[in-house]
């Protein structure tokens, strides 16, 4: 029965793993605690035979997608190959049986790697110094807004209280800054999907404390006034922060740090090809320029006489992101994909993730409306909206006919200012002829909008599940097996 | 060296004329000239994957990993069952996105389902959410959830037996922001209720402590959780999960949140990371919690199926008004922290728990006696003691280096400002009698050499 929960599978007395029992002489686990202090009723585990589990798993495993599975051109999320490779070498015993509190002279090796790593980082942003800690893109944005508070404070400037954030920006943008401390102020597009410089001039004051960017942008478009901005920006006294979400599509061909960003993220997770895991653990790594780097969090490591060692604390450091240093064994991942494919590769990497965005582009547009026309990067996004109107067909029943043919549907619903939004991603470990399929996909698609939406409304029929209740699920939240 | 895309030469030629360009270069145009790059990449040229392989394989042996690990205070050499990888390792599993798509997702879905079951039965609270970063960042997650409870209360008072590096993520969560907060002190290893009953009151949102503490001692959870709630706080405790298969679980002392690092449950310890965090809470507060959340619901037809859930609160929804930034969490060790409880079980976690303190203690007794140590807060510890040495921690842990045992975490190294006496030892169900043994007789060892070169 593949549909049970795992708790429904458990037997009373089965076992799926025995540990040794060695007993110690003299002296039993509980003695010196206080018997209020120890457990009465056991958890309601399972209980279940090692094979009733391998079986469990391996198939809720086969009720899920994943890049290894099929093509999955979801926007923004660059959701490329993750090589086998990778995993490997962060398997290596050498690497997962480290502790964090071992003394430096245990830990050389994963510290020269996490060195390499943030300067081959540095290296492709443009940037100077950085911290490995972050777990994810949207701690890097917070760890960079913090980082932009302890800048102004120290120089007295405190009441530069406010971040520009484009109205195209990802949701942690202004999520970050606002739990940072920062108030957050939309910036709309322009016509051509742009930042209007002039709307940027608006808010250059002494209350401005910067700018969140990502470059290309969410529509894919390169921000080509960027230096304008940054100009702008620094003449204002504020600081350019670079969402690093879309980097797969400019390394090797432009860095942030020539474009005049203060501090980068990186999601590794994207654009370092290691794997998503169902939603992470990802890495976010923050590389600054040297206006940041005193703030920078601890620790942070640094080269010293052949070795790898942390850097003694710095006096203006703005804390701690994590426990100890991040999600390491990503790290091992991502430094793998830099060894492999080397500088040149990496700028190969971002021509192919261009040219195979701007391919699939050229056979969509005459199909469904691509709302900003210029050239593309590594993504682009239709809209819906006339379709919807013709058809009655949303970019939801377009994501949910493409489920039924076995794609994974682009990113909907974003950007916020394209109504009917389906952004697509393809990244360059596409062939040719996938991005074919989903071409005859939305042929198809789009054709059944006109003869029989009816049917498309009833998709995907194929798939685990059908469309799911998420009104039901969120009125009568149920998320606990065992409550009521 | 390595390619990961598929283009043929040919290939690229004939989409480039799909396009009506003749050179990749022309694609990158509406990049400036004055910034697009003229040199290629200061980096090394890309080797073959062998090749890779074997640098990867250098670095990871110049790692110093055979000794025997009695390292805590936040990461623990645990055993874990060999399914623990292979499951997690599927590429279903390993290279999906966040589930967004319920009818493609059901597996990560319905896993991550079972794991925010198994959290809630653990902590013995309600509601779990599907992960956060680690125990660190986690509980700083409680700390807000405590202070968006509460209108006007500012204040989080932490116990100074919170691991050092909680503190430090505090500090930094809530730099530059209107919020104060505030150290207890410790009396014999453990809270001071009347130092805490002295400063409680209306203006205090949470009490967070931590139990098994820094030093390894257990807290009077109830205790505590009574007097915030008295004066209208929220009770916070940072636990590790593997002690709650034979400790009473936080929610049935009085906390309001739990949280921690999943590290213990079958995670490797990967200098530090990856591992997760978990939250779980009451249910009056399932609509505060951050992150991702997986609910149960109906498809079509009425099967039952999982989606996730609440996300109005999510920053995707809500941007700058979310309850937290969050958006990528630690969703593959989750899954891996699932497994190993369905692995292990109810009795096999209370086995793991119980022979990590059973050997602790056996541990301790010897150690005590021969290095003429105290153990901070006597024995009320889970598997993990602090020693007031005779001598520098450093200067034991050294001579113990060199027999080949990692003897435990200098807690001076952790915090400036401790003394330099005190070591944190912790013991786990792996490690083995005769381990024991020769730890006692290594220390007997180094008291024996200390003292013939004092005399």
């Amino acid at each position: 029965m593949a549909d049970q929960v795992i708790f429904d599978k458990s037997r009373p007395g089965r076992r799926g793993f025995i540990f040794d029992p060695e007993t110690v002489p003299g002296v039993t686990g509980t003695e010196g605690i206080d018997l209020r202090d120890l457990r009465k009723d056991a958890p309601r585990l399972p209980q279940i035979s090692e094979l009733e589990l391998v079986r469990h798993y391996t198939n809720l495993s086969r009720k899920n997608f994943g890049v290894d599975v099929g093509f999955y051109p979801l926007g923004s999320c660059t959701m490329k190959y993750n090589p086998k490779v990778n995993e490997k070498t962060a398997g290596f015993a050498g690497f997962t049986n480290l502790h964090p509190l071992q003394d430096e002279a245990d830990t050389q090796g994963t510290l020269e790697l996490m060195q390499s790593l943030k300067e081959g980082l540095c290296e492709v942003t443009g940037m100077k110094e950085g911290t490995l800690s972050p777990f994810a893109g949207a701690q890097g944005e917070f760890t960079g807004m913090k980082l932009f508070k302890a800048y102004f404070r120290d120089r007295g400037e405190s009441g530069r209280t406010r971040i520009l954030v484009p109205d195209s920006s990802h949701g942690t943008n202004p999520a970050s800054a606002h739990i940072a401390g920062f108030e957050v102020v939309e910036l709309p597009s322009n016509r051509e999907g742009l930042i209007d410089p002039a709307e940027v001039a608006r808010h250059c004051d002494e209350r401005l404390a910067g700018i969140m960017m990502t470059n290309p942008n969410t529509l894919g478009l390169f921000e080509s006034e960027i230096l304008t901005i940054a100009g702008m920006v620094h003449q204002a006294g504020g600081l350019l922060y670079y969402d690093g979400a879309n980097f797969n599509a400019i390394m090797g061909k432009a860095k942030p740090g020539n474009m005049g960003f203060d501090c980068v993220h990186l999601n590794l997770h994207k654009t370092f090809s290691t794997p998503h895991g169902g939603g992470g653990p990802g890495a976010g790594p923050v590389l600054v320029g040297e206006k940041l780097s005193p703030y920078l969090p601890e620790p942070v490591t640094e080269r010293k006489d052949g070795k790898v060692g942390f850097a003694p604390p710095r006096r203006k450091s703005i804390g701690r992101v994590s426990g100890f240093y991040g999600n390491v064994g990503v790290l091992v991942r991502a430094f793998t994909y830099l060894l492999a494919n080397g500088g040149d590769g990496l700028t190969a990497v971002s021509e192919m993730a261009v040219l195979n965005a701007a391919y699939l582009k050229k056979q969509l547009k005459h199909l469904i409306e691509i709302p900003y026309g210029r050239k593309c990067m590594h993504e682009f996004v239709l809209s819906a909206q006339t379709l919807k109107e013709e058809t009655g067909i949303s970019a939801l029943d377009i994501a949910k006919g493409l489920l039924e043919r076995g794609i994974h549907p682009p990113t909907i619903y974003f950007p916020l200012n394209v109504k009917e939004a389906l952004m697509v991603e393809p990244t360059e470990t596409e062939s040719r002829e996938i991005l074919d399929t989903l071409v005859e996909a939305l042929k198809e698609i789009v054709a059944l909008a006109r003869e029989n939406p009816a049917e498309l409304k009833a998709s995907p029929r194929n798939t685990w599940v059908g469309r799911v209740d998420e009104v039901l699920a969120a009125r009568k939240p149920r998320v606990n097996h065992f409550s009521e | 060296m390595a390619r990961y895309f598929p283009h043929t030469g040919e290939e690229v030629r004939q989409m480039l004329e799909v396009l009506g360009s003749s050179r990749v270069e022309e694609l990158f145009s509406d990049i400036p000239e004055d910034i697009r790059s003229t040199a290629s990449l200061n980096l090394s040229s890309g080797l073959a994957e062998y090749r890779v392989e074997k640098e990867l394989s250098r670095l990871s042996e110049m790692n110093r990993t055979g000794k025997v690990c009695f390292l805590g205070c936040g990461a623990y050499d645990h055993v874990i069952p060999a399914v623990v990888s292979a499951l997690a390792s599927r590429g279903e599993y390993l290279t999906s996105y966040t589930p967004y798509q319920p009818e493609i997702s059901q597996g990560v879905l319905q896993t991550i389902f079972e794991f925010q079951t198994m959290m809630a039965e653990l902590t013995g609270l309600e509601v779990s959410n599907a992960s956060l970063y680690d125990g660190a960042t986690a509980a700083a997650e409680a700390a807000v959830m405590a202070l968006n409870s509460s209108a006007k209360a500012d204040t989080i008072l932490y116990s100074e037996g919170l691991h050092p590096a909680i503190k430090q993520v505090l500090a930094t969560f809530f730099y530059d922001q209107p919020v104060k907060l505030e150290e207890l002190p410790v009396q014999a290893g453990l809270v001071d209720l009347k130092a805490l009953s002295s400063r409680l009151d209306e203006t205090v949102a949470g009490v967070l402590i931590q139990s098994p503490n820094i030093y390894g001692l257990i807290e009077p959870i109830r205790d505590i959780s009574g007097l915030a709630h008295e004066a209208g706080a929220l009770s916070l405790v940072s636990a590790n999960p593997l002690s709650l298969g034979l400790l009473t679980p936080p929610g049935e002392q009085g906390a309001d949140i739990a949280v921690g690092d999943t590290q213990p449950l079958g995670l490797p310890l990967n200098y530090g990371g990856p591992s997760a965090g978990f939250i779980a809470a009451t249910k009056p507060l399932l609509r505060k919690l951050p992150g991702r959340i997986v609910g149960e619901t109906v498809d079509t037809r009425g099967r039952r199926a999982y989606v996730l859930t609440l996300q109005a609160r999510e920053q995707h929804i809500k941007r700058q008004r979310a309850t937290s930034n969050i958006c990528s969490n630690q969703a593959l060790a989750a899954v891996m922290n699932t497994v190993y409880l369905a692995a292990v079980g109810p009795e096999g976690l209370k086995e793991a728990a119980l022979q990590s303190s059973a050997k602790a203690r056996y541990l301790a007794r010897k150690l005590k006696e021969i290095l003429g140590a105290g153990i901070v807060g006597g024995e009320s510890f889970f598997n993990e003691f602090t020693l007031d040495l005779p001598c520098p921690a450093a200067e034991f842990n050294r001579f113990m280096g060199e027999q080949g045992f990692l003897a435990g975490v200098d807690l001076k190294k952790l915090q400036t400002g401790t003394p330099g006496n005190l070591l944190t030892v912790a013991v786990t169900e792996k490690r083995t009698l005769e381990e024991l043994d020769r730890y006692v007789a290594e220390a007997a060892a180094f008291m024996h050499h200390r003292e013939g070169k004092r005399g």
